[in-house]
């Protein structure tokens, strides 16, 4: 060779500074990784605080504070022939008068009428209305205890304040520990919390209606949104030509994902109440309000589901002579149904947690009984939540962060059964 | 010619049983002519000009080879034949194809009854991610060719057999066609193909993702398939275009340069340009 022009190679690099350039590299790699495990714990524990500080607010909710009463039930006060018509607050001032020493003023007899839930003449009347045999004799039953004997006996309420201070006047302290002594008070599990609807008193008050109108808003929501979801994303994923117009619908559809939520419940207002003049507070214009939510994460989680099936698929499906409805229903969609499951559920679960867009029509009224079907007046369980958090009894502290757990266990159950089905499905090849 | 004759392949051979009687002699008799033919084929990708005036005839129980560099448009001819160019967005196609003497491009005719005649096997096995017999019966089912139970099996066994494949997976049929290896889900596919009883195959580079042994069973069967089906297939490999077909088509920067015979083509091509190709000097 006789070029003498060839650029000089440049000197291997010493071993000293290629072991420096290691150093760096490694620490640098130290680093990115800490900072993953860093963001991770913080992320943790933050949740770990939330779920704490619920359940340590809410778990007193979970039992209930009942006393065991002895109610006669004389024929002078309901009488057999009509056992719905009887007298049954005298029914239960008796039983109290008969379960503590002789009042010895009105003062102290009214005081004495606030230890057991205001609506036990109802629990009363039911249980005589479904054993009527026991008319002139005793019943007896498990009574919730009213809010302030119930945060008594779970210490909310603090026998050292001083008197003045307290909603518990030393006087009914004294009775009520002698029912504790008598062995008459317990503590049972409040299969209340689950199985009643909602009450302006904390110790009967529970979520059933809530749930039920929690449901039957899912319900219309999933029946409306997952088949025009899937039909909407397969005409654009499979069927669209790439033009402006589809541009812009999809423009359109990513916009729609992104509007607060509030805004949707005006205009399920302003629509579906003003014009079309169904019910307030119904779970079926819920419904059709969350269904608006989740069309679009429905339609884009559907077409990204759609895209990740591999094109030789659809090409070995057209090339056997498959008609695109064929290739569609045959191929494409159930491999897409995992993705597209997934992501329902969770859209689902995004639609059970939004409060706004409810308040607006009306799911936030207070409503003793659960709704008998989506057109009945209902709560659901985050306005729920809502209504308890507004309340100012303090059985409703507890109350509301038990409320907070059982909406966090809905949806823990469908994040998975979401997790569930992916695994399932994806498991089948 | 020669071909690399392997264990399995001869295994093969030796468990091949003969077709059912009468099973293609209640098909009418075969019209006079080529199987298919291209006149004056231009196609375009949007602006992009692929194909230029293409003339070209597809003989009757020949495998015609279509070979040429990368990018020469002997896919795009072979996509032509069944209309598979149809899913492509911006693809134009011009010019009569002719199936049989019927023009495949016509207004009146079902691309679906098209593409029942002319099947397709593509570069990658694309066995559908269902049962080994799902995947075969799959065609038989949905143009209605098998109204009972028992005739779908018969067409599922034959051309199971017929593809190749029945010993290797005559115990198995109801395990996913995506557990079996890449050769044998490249018979699959075949399997898939004939079941529908095409006239023509269409074959795009079918061993170009198998390992040699695979490859050599594949060619073998092609060879096998000619008595039934007329062939079309993509290679780039001129040793397997040699191996394999009756007619050679060479392709260059989307012109048909020659076409013909295959042993005259590798032993005395016409144009200087097929020469440099079949010695490797373009491509």
């Amino acid at each position: 060779m006789t070029d003498a022009a060839a650029p000089a190679v440049p000197p291997l690099r010493s071993a000293a500074a290629r072991a420096a350039l290691r150093r760096r590299r490694n620490a640098a790699d130290f680093r990115l990784r800490l900072y993953g495990v860093i963001a991770i714990s913080l992320a943790i524990g933050l949740l770990t605080i939330l779920v704490a500080t619920l359940a340590a607010g809410g778990y007193q909710a979970f039992v209930q504070t009942h006393i065991r009463v002895d109610f006669p039930i004389g024929a002078d006060n309901v009488s057999p022939a009509d056992p719905a018509k009887g007298n049954y607050r005298h029914v239960v001032k008796e039983a109290v008068a008969a379960l503590l020493p002789p009042a010895a003023n009105p003062a102290e007899a009214r005081q004495m009428g606030q230890i057991l839930t205001a609506n036990t003449q109802f629990f009363v009347r039911d249980a005589v209305l479904a054993n009527p045999a026991v008319i002139g004799g005793t019943l007896t039953l498990e009574v919730p205890a009213a809010d302030i004997f119930d945060q008594l006996n779970k210490g909310t309420i603090r026998r050292d304040t001083p008197q003045a201070n307290r909603r518990v006047s030393d006087a009914q302290i004294a009775w009520f520990d002698a029912l504790v002594a008598q062995g008459r008070v317990s503590t049972p599990f409040n299969w209340g919390l689950f199985f009643n609807a909602d009450s302006r008193f904390p110790e009967i008050a529970g979520l059933s209606g809530a749930i039920a109108g929690s449901f039957y808003a899912l319900l219309v929501c999933f029946v409306i949104s997952f088949p025009t979801g899937i039909a909407a994303a397969v005409y654009l994923e499979e069927f669209a030509p790439r033009n402006r117009w589809t541009d812009l619908i999809e423009v359109n559809i990513n916009n729609l994902a992104a509007v607060p939520s509030i805004v949707f419940g005006l205009l399920g207002l302003a629509v579906f109440i003003q014009s079309f003049g169904l019910p307030r507070s119904a779970p079926l214009v819920g419904g059709l309000v969350l269904a608006l939510m989740t069309l679009p994460t429905i339609i884009i989680v559907t077409r990204n589901a759609l895209k990740a099936v591999p094109p030789s698929i659809r090409e070995a499906a057209y090339g056997m002579g498959a008609s695109p409805q064929q290739v569609i229903l045959h191929h494409v969609l159930p491999l897409a149904l995992p993705g597209i499951l997934t992501g329902t559920i969770i859209g689902l679960a995004q639609a059970l947690g939004e409060t706004a867009p409810l308040l607006l029509i009306g799911m936030n009224a207070f409503i003793t009984s659960p709704p008998g079907g989506v057109l009945e007046a209902s709560t659901a369980l985050p306005t729920q939540i809502y209504i308890w958090a507004d309340s100012p009894e303090r059985g409703f502290v507890a109350r509301t962060s038990a409320g907070i757990l059982v909406l966090l266990g809905f949806l823990l159950v469908m994040n998975a059964i979401a997790i569930f089905l992916r695994q399932r499905l994806e498991r089948r090849w | 010619m020669t071909i690399l004759q392997t264990r399995e392949s001869q295994a093969m051979h030796a468990t091949m049983t003969p077709e059912p009687a009468g099973d293609d002699a209640a098909l009418p008799p075969e019209p006079a002519g080529p199987a298919m033919s291209g006149r004056n084929v231009n196609v375009f990708y949007g602006q992009k000009q692929a194909l230029f005036g293409i003339d070209l005839d597809i003989e009757r129980h020949e495998v015609t080879a279509l070979i040429g560099p990368s990018g020469c448009g002997k896919s795009t001819f072979l996509r032509c034949l069944n209309r598979m160019n149809d899913t492509i967005d911006g693809c134009r196609v011009e010019g009569t194809i002719t199936l049989d003497g019927e023009d495949i491009y016509d207004r009146d005719l079902d691309v679906v009854e098209l593409r029942a005649r002319v099947g397709m096997v593509f570069q990658k096995p694309n066995p559908f991610p269902k049962s080994i017999y799902e995947n075969v019966a799959y065609g038989p089912r949905i143009h209605g060719m098998a109204p009972s139970r028992t005739e779908l099996d018969d067409i599922v066994v034959s051309s199971i057999r017929r593809a190749g494949l029945w010993e290797e997976v005559k115990d198995r049929l109801k395990e996913p066609g995506t557990s079996l290896s890449g050769g044998q889900q490249q018979r699959l596919c075949i399997a898939r193909a004939i079941a529908t009883r095409p006239d023509v195959l269409l074959m795009d580079e079918p061993a170009s993702a198998l390992d040699p042994i695979a490859t050599a069973v594949i060619e073998e069967l092609i060879d096998e398939l000619r008595e039934n089906f007329t062939i079309v297939i993509v290679t780039h490999s001129m040793q397997q275009a040699a191996r394999v077909s009756q007619k050679t088509a060479f392709f260059h920067l989307g012109k048909l340069i020659e076409h013909g015979v295959t042993e005259e083509m590798f032993t005395n091509p016409r144009h200087k340009q097929t020469q440099d190709y079949i010695t490797g000097r373009i491509g």
